[in-house]
């Protein structure tokens, strides 16, 4: 091979190894500084209660089918009213638990009696889809004790959050893991 | 006034702005009803339960296989140098790292997650996701794009599913490989100025992976998984920007695949057998620097600076219809139209807005200053595709010499296929000297 080339070759790899060398402590620093500059700690999704408009996106959005978003109640705020408007229609026949007269499409709340006149409401987590219907009559007619959370047993937190992407009053954020919830009225409880 | 009634006065100021605090952010839920007392049925009021994220150990078992699947595919190809290795690591990462694990947390969408910590302050870069980012890469300094050949669950279903390769002729396979370092600028460039992960959004294997997602997504999900049987990785090669990043750190690797174990005979089996077109031929002498090569390279190196400011200026025309893609301009436009009484109606995100009851006017300062940010990324975006083409060309006229069949060493993604087609491979060739010896 003439003497040249050799020169040529010898010469493209002290570039090569220079760049390396500067690509890999480029890096380092990057990454360093990355990790140190964040508190590294891992966040979730949640969503922001008073935010919320119960625009019913969250139902349809999620990658999930159903819905990661379900609805929570905070029961230290509720009102244990006899006539739930998260419960029932708008224009129900008789104030029983019959399929007519509910709100939820799913039939995830359930009514009990607790004391006169008193009635307790809890959701059939497996079965509610996150459609935000009880929230919005909860919210607009009585305490808001019925709100929409993501439950962290099914979210994949996705980097990019399909609801989050979507959702119009950007109630969506990013909360530290160890503190997965925004739930209403922890102040009272 | 004694003491006593001071620590009084004291204890209902603090009382009351306490309740005045508690009572600002609950004022969208004043209690109509207070709740009640329970005291002859001993009812207690129970409290919602709060299922918690998947534990910490998670992340730990992925990072571990991460880095082990890195190591072993690294083993596989250049100590082992087998495919069917590699294709067994690939099955893994496609059941682990894409249908376990339903493709998240991922190289190619960590990347906008760097971008957005690296751009605007105040994100929080979790480790997990630091270490998927950089680990691949540093591996690609030392081992060439081994992240692709087996450990990318996206790499690894497209290699599987190939089936009936088609090649690419080469101008189209170049031009296509462009377009992953325009997605790639694009990607930084939304996440950086933390308006969209469009990387994420528009990824077309991880609904397969999850096998939920919206109709569209999965009928791409099906189109890209279909055009894999026919074209060899189309989103490796044309579109995966962490792949355009692993490209240009593979250039500086340390060790490369090298087809041959001993010496290259010129039979080109392995050209036929790289279904990628990674594969260089030799040169041969009749074809080495062409007289108008220095011209060329010359005329290329002075176009670079001017497509770079071409790129930047066309860019930053497009920073209008780029900001839409955030939030903020999008309802700052929308804001605008009602209150000119060019809109009647309103939408669900203005009606959030006016819920707040922020001024229209702070709306418009910020959507003012997101669009400002646009206009300075989208001429670094122009200015970055300028730099990406005028460097396609001077690499493209740039004379290369090749004195053996050798893999390219951005675009080979080291699926080990070449190493079963090569005939000194399965020890049918005699090592030359002693051939010399037999004829004589």
């Amino acid at each position: 091979m003439p003497p040249e080339n050799e020169k040529g070759t010898s010469r493209r790899e002290f570039l090569r190894t220079g760049l390396h060398g500067a690509a890999l402590v480029g890096m380092g620093v990057l990454a360093g500084r990355l990790v140190t500059h964040s508190a590294s700690e891992k966040t979730v999704w949640q969503i922001d209660p008073a935010k919320c408009i119960q625009c019913e996106r969250c139902a349809v959005n999620c990658v999930l089918k159903p819905s990661a978003v379900k609805c929570v109640h905070a029961f230290s705020i509720c009102g244990y009213c006899q006539l739930c408007f998260g419960f029932f229609q708008p224009e129900y026949n008789e104030m029983n638990s019959a399929a007519e007269n509910q709100l939820c499409p799913a039939g995830a709340i359930k009514r009990s009696f607790v004391e006169d006149p008193y009635y307790q409401y809890v959701i059939d987590e497996p079965l509610c889809i996150g459609c935000s219907k009880c929230v919005k009559g909860c919210t607009a007619f009585g305490n808001g004790s019925l709100h929409l959370q993501v439950r962290h047993d099914r979210c994949l937190n996705c980097n990019e959050c399909a609801i989050a992407a979507s959702c119009p009053s950007n109630a969506f954020v990013r909360v530290p893991a160890r503190e997965p919830y925004l739930i209403k009225g922890k102040e009272h409880a | 006034m004694n003491a006593k009634e001071g620590i009084r006065l004291w204890a209902l100021g603090i009382g009351l702005g306490v309740v005045g605090f508690l009572s600002a952010p609950a004022c969208l839920a004043e209690e109509r009803f207070p709740p009640p007392d329970f005291d002859s049925s001993g009812y207690q009021i129970p409290q919602p339960a709060t299922p918690q994220p998947a534990a910490h150990f998670h992340e730990i078992l992925d990072i571990a296989l991460l880095g082990a699947a890195l190591a072993l595919a690294a083993y596989l190809i250049f100590r082992k140098r087998s495919r069917q290795g590699v294709f067994w690591l690939m099955l893994f990462s496609v059941a682990y790292f894409g249908f376990w694990r339903k493709g998240c947390v991922c190289p190619i969408g960590a990347l906008q997650n760097v971008a957005e910590a690296v751009f605007s302050s105040g994100l929080v870069l979790p480790v997990v996701v630091a270490v998927f980012f950089f680990l691949p890469l540093v591996m690609a300094l030392f081992f060439g794009r081994v992240y692709c050949a087996a450990v990318c669950p996206h790499g690894a279903l497209q290699d599987l599913v190939l089936a009936k390769p088609f090649p690419v002729p080469p101008w189209l396979s170049h031009s296509l490989g462009l377009l992953a370092y325009i997605y790639l600028g694009c990607g930084v460039l939304f996440a950086g100025l933390g308006s969209a992960y469009i990387i994420c959004e528009y990824d077309p294997f991880v609904s397969l992976f999850r096998r939920s997602g919206s109709a569209n997504m999965l009928l791409l999900s099906a189109c890209f998984v279909l055009l894999s049987v026919f074209v060899a990785r189309p989103y490796c090669r044309f579109l995966c920007p962490y792949g355009a990043v692993l490209r240009i750190l593979s250039q500086l690797t340390r060790w490369r695949v090298k087809i041959y174990p001993d010496r290259c005979i010129d039979c080109h089996l392995c050209d036929d057998s790289c279904p990628f077109g990674a594969i260089h031929k030799t040169t041969l002498p009749e074809q080495a620097a062409p007289a108008w090569g220095k011209g060329r390279v010359l005329a290329c190196a002075a176009l670079l600076p001017l497509l770079v400011v071409l790129g930047g200026w066309f860019g930053a025309r497009l920073a209008a219809p780029f900001s839409r893609l955030d939030s903020t301009v999008r309802l700052s436009d929308r804001i605008r139209l009602e209150e000119s009484g060019a809109a009647e109606d309103t939408t669900d995100p203005s009606k959030a807005f006016r819920r707040t009851g922020q001024a229209p006017e702070e709306l418009y300062a910020a959507a003012a200053a997101v669009y400002g940010r646009f206009r300075a990324g989208s001429w670094w975006l122009g200015a970055w595709v300028g730099l990406v083409l005028g460097f396609k060309l001077l690499t493209l006229c740039w004379p290369r010499r090749y004195t053996e069949y050798e893999a390219d060493r951005s675009l080979c993604v080291a699926c080990a296929r070449c190493f079963a087609y090569c005939p000194g491979e399965k020890g049918l060739l005699v090592p030359k000297e002693k051939e010399l010896k037999n004829e004589n």
